[in-house]
């Protein structure tokens, strides 16, 4: 296994280290890349009422995000700035870990969602989506004659 | 014994997620930002304590009653990270912003570290 010739920051370096362990265990890694470690980084929840997507996107301006539903999937796309911008020619960056650029993430979610029915919220960089579920497809008990 | 001070013990013992950074350095200060989504601004804490700066922010996140995890990439409600200052960081010349879940922090150099032109005198 490779070192980077100057380990600057440990942390760093172990997250090298666990992104190559997760390599050589995944039986097949994705053409999109791995599930995990995208931008920005979800969660995923479920009642029998609705779906409750979490997306952590600190730094974006929640106008700019869009959120697409479109037959049971989900898309959430835009661009982070980059926080080291207009840097000045003596300026020095020690550490660079955050996320800068355009992102997109797409999850397939269960198709009895109702796209008529969904909300989003953003509160400190978490964007909160909350999808229903179809009326028709919620559990109902059925009273036996 | 001083209760808080073994709240804060139990606090620093549960572990906690480490926040992407991003640290600048220019001639009067060095500018860290920290990527802390789902912090409000009063559960974030910033200390020095001797010359170690920690950063740890607790999450908000409102959850429906009943609801199951599907899938989850961040596992844990809390952020913590530490970095040792150096000397001519003057943690006086402290600045806290949080903004869109993003911590934007500036510590100054003491006025002496601050860069001087040295004069070269020709013999």
């Amino acid at each position: 296994m490779d070192v980077s010739l100057f380990p600057r920051d440990m942390f760093a370096e172990l997250d090298r280290l666990q992104r190559q362990m997760q390599q050589a265990f995944e039986f097949s890694p994705s053409i999109r890349g791995f599930a995990r470690g995208g931008f920005p980084a979800l969660n995923v929840g479920s009642t029998p009422q609705s779906v409750e997507i979490y997306a952590y996107v600190p730094g974006v301006d929640p106008a700019s995000i869009e959120v697409n539903l479109e037959r049971g999937v989900l898309t959430i796309s835009g661009e982070r700035a980059s926080g080291l911008a207009g840097l000045g020619p003596k300026d020095t960056v020690h550490i660079e870990e955050r996320f800068a650029g355009k992102f997109r993430r797409v999850v397939t979610l269960s198709d009895d969602l109702d796209a008529q029915a969904v909300e989003a919220r953003c509160k400190d960089g978490l964007l909160h989506i909350s999808i229903q579920r179809k009326a028709a497809a919620q559990p109902r008990r059925i009273s036996i004659q | 014994m001083d209760e808080s001070k073994v709240t804060r013990e139990a606090a620093h013992e549960a572990p906690a997620l480490l926040p992407p950074v991003d640290v600048v350095e220019d001639a009067e200060g060095i500018t860290l930002y920290a990527d802390l989504p789902g912090v409000p601004k009063d559960r974030l804490d910033v200390q020095v304590e001797a010359d170690t700066l920690t950063i740890s922010g607790e999450m908000d996140v409102a959850m429906p009653q009943g609801m199951a995890a599907t899938h989850a990439e961040v596992s844990l409600p809390r952020y913590r990270r530490s970095f040792t200052l150096s000397k001519e960081l003057d943690a006086e010349k402290l600045s806290a912003e949080l903004k869109n879940g993003v911590l934007k922090l500036r510590i100054g150099k003491a006025a002496h570290a601050q860069p001087r032109k040295v004069q070269i005198k020709v013999a």
